[in-house]
């Protein structure tokens, strides 16, 4: 599914560069729940960034879905975004004036599907995350598990190959975020291809794959054993 | 870009965000209100100075004799100056060719009454054409007449308001009333355009006057009028040649400044219109002030609602927008809002304009209007403004990196 081949990054503060991310090689196949776990500075939210085409590489191949992903400019870049890829962030970033059900519904409406069919979608991916009764809230009257919940819905909604979640409990106290996380292990158990980029060991473990990053190269890279989340609700 | 489902997420977001659509659409309501007002008032301005004028006609010299301030010929200064019946009678032979008409006007108070009523009203003795310097409108009976003239009748023209003070609702024609402790007949009933203190005057045979005044040949004021055909700069060399035929048969000195007035009210007429130009011009300036204010104003909104945006916008951009749609979403926002308040101010201020009509007479504004392709260029004037305004912080925020602008907190 995902394809990366030597993959440079650096960042120019200055007169100094900071290079970021130093050759990295790695794959993922469809289906597979990947962490990507480092200390902070380790390079792994620049690299979950250039996966969702948030930034760009200096050098590399990076293929996805048998697509080369390469001089991308800002609008094919968005239809890509669109087409293969959902986003989950720590922060949630809900439009805070739109209801549950109407963020849910906001990538489908760049995805020109009709009104109609665009709610009963989104309709149908809260249900999943089991927030039907809560679809006319706003993410201010939800919790921020619920907030959660809602915006790994959002990401589902546009039935993407791949979906990336960027410390998606950073924010979510324990308890939540083994909720959260049994969410996105059922989502995986369908078949979805997810890549979580965390800092913390359980949530990582909690993964079907850990890949260890250190200084911009990928020090260790695992099949794990799986850890329910469920076990613990 | 236009279709419906576009305009549904572009309502929504307009419902949603009540205090941002106001701030926007007030600024732009507020612009183009003041902006119609103050246009209108310039109009009535130049409205007012027109109507001055408006009862009176234009085409008319007044020749008032004055008190001399310089000895001229052997004669000592300080003489007053008097005109007669004679020196009327040389106007009409002298200067026929370009006289419409002429007439002596003398101007007394008086005492005047009616059965149980009376008042104080002014008497003007005057001769027929007097009614069109005046512009005098017949509502009853006749004016004055030549016949009047020459017999010296005793007959009298009064004002409506003097009718209505004196007879109240009863009929006023052909009753007699005392002037000053003579009778005169009443023969007709004036109105006039100029107010109610052109309406409380009455109307005399100058030569009736003349007469109670112990058969005197003296006139308080003579009023000329000149051909129209001969045009402003035929009217200014008539105006001369009266003034040097007066001082010579009068013995003026040509330099003195007191000896002889002569008002001309086209030449007074075209300074006033060309000062209410001004004026409007001064107030247009103004005006446009205000449209470019309401210009910055919502520039300044729509940079505001940007940054405001930025991290909705990174959000909506990780979902899927390109950034044509993010430009097109604001911009038609901004139109849209900009449009409706646009045209409600523009309503609203010809509203006030029209409910105000004679209101502000007081303060030399009637009927003050805007001619209605002004306020809609002005309008759409602001909006086009308004759009470019709201394009460049569309534009910028639509270039920013969706990383960079969901870090924006």
């Amino acid at each position: 599914m995902i394809e990366i081949k030597d993959l440079h990054k650096s960042y120019q503060m200055g007169s100094n560069s900071l290079h970021v991310l130093k050759g990295i090689n790695f794959s993922v196949k469809a289906g597979e729940l990947v962490a990507i776990m480092g200390s902070s500075g380790s390079g792994k939210s620049t690299l979950l960034n250039i996966l969702g085409m948030l930034d760009v590489a200096n050098s590399g191949e990076y293929k996805l879905d048998g697509v080369t992903i390469k001089d991308l400019n800002e609008t094919k870049a968005a239809k890509y975004r669109n087409k293969f890829l959902g986003f989950v962030f720590q922060s949630f970033n809900l439009i805070n004036y739109k209801t549950a059900l109407e963020n849910v519904a906001l990538p489908l409406y760049y995805q020109r599907i009709p009104r109609k069919e665009r709610q009963e979608k989104a309709m149908k991916y809260l249900e999943m995350v089991g927030l039907k009764e809560w679809s006319h809230h706003l993410p201010s009257e939800l919790s921020g598990g619920q907030n959660q919940r809602v915006a790994v819905a959002r990401a589902m909604a546009s039935e993407p190959k791949v979906i990336l979640a960027d410390e998606l409990t950073g924010a979510l106290d324990s308890t939540t975020s083994y909720e959260v996380m049994d969410l996105i292990q059922k989502i995986n158990d369908q078949g979805n291809t997810i890549l979580v980029v965390t800092h913390e060991d359980d949530i990582a473990h909690m993964c079907k794959r850990i890949v260890y990053l250190k200084d911009g190269v990928i020090i260790k890279d695992e099949k794990v054993k799986q850890v329910r989340a469920s076990e613990y609700v | 870009m236009f279709s419906r489902d576009n305009w549904k997420e572009i309502f929504e977001t307009i419902q949603k965000n009540k205090l941002r659509t106001f701030l926007s659409g007030f600024t732009v309501a507020l612009g183009i209100l003041i902006f119609v007002v103050l246009f209108g008032f310039g109009n009535g301005l130049i409205n007012t100075f027109d109507d001055f004028f408006g009862d009176d006609a234009t085409n008319v010299f007044y020749l008032f004799p004055g008190r001399t301030s310089m000895p001229y010929k052997g004669y000592k200064s300080n003489r007053q100056i008097e005109f007669e019946n004679d020196d009327l009678a040389d106007i009409n032979k002298n200067f026929a060719l370009f006289l419409e008409y002429s007439t002596p006007r003398i101007s007394r108070g008086g005492l005047v009454k009616y059965k149980e009523e009376s008042n104080n009203y002014t008497t003007r003795a005057v001769g027929p054409a007097h009614q069109y310097a005046e512009k005098t409108i017949m509502m009853k009976g006749r004016y004055l007449n030549k016949e009047d003239i020459k017999n010296k009748t005793k007959y009298a023209v009064i004002g409506r308001l003097v009718e209505k003070d004196l007879f109240g609702t009863s009929n006023s024609i052909g009753e007699y009333i005392d002037v000053a402790g003579s009778a005169f007949k009443v023969i007709g009933v004036f109105q006039d355009d100029g107010g109610d203190r052109e309406e409380r005057y009455i109307y005399m045979p100058y030569t009736t006057r003349q007469l109670i005044e112990k058969n005197t040949d003296k006139l308080d004021q003579i009023i000329v009028a000149f051909k129209p055909e001969i045009g402003y700069v035929g009217a200014m060399a008539f105006e001369k040649s009266l003034d040097k035929f007066i001082r010579e048969k009068k013995y003026i000195s040509p330099k003195d400044q007191n000896g002889l007035f002569i008002r001309n009210v086209a030449d007074q007429l075209k300074q006033n219109q060309q000062f209410a130009r001004v004026l409007q011009l001064i107030v247009a300036f103004v005006a446009f002030g205000t449209i470019v204010a309401g210009i910055i104003g919502i520039s300044n909104i729509m940079v505001f609602v940007v940054k405001e945006r930025t991290k909705e916008l990174g959000i909506r951009k990780a979902l899927g927008a390109t950034p044509r749609s993010v430009i097109g979403t604001i911009l038609l926002e901004s139109i849209f809002i900009t449009t409706i308040s646009g045209f409600v101010g523009m309503l609203i201020g010809i509203g006030i304009l029209s409910s105000l009509g004679e209101k502000l007479k007081d303060f030399f504004i009637t009927n003050p209007s805007i001619n209605i392709g002004t306020a809609i260029f002005a309008t759409i004037l602001l909006i086009v403004f308004g759009g470019l305004a709201g394009y460049i912080p569309a534009r910028r925020a639509a270039r920013i990196k969706p990383i960079v602008a969901l870090r924006d907190e």
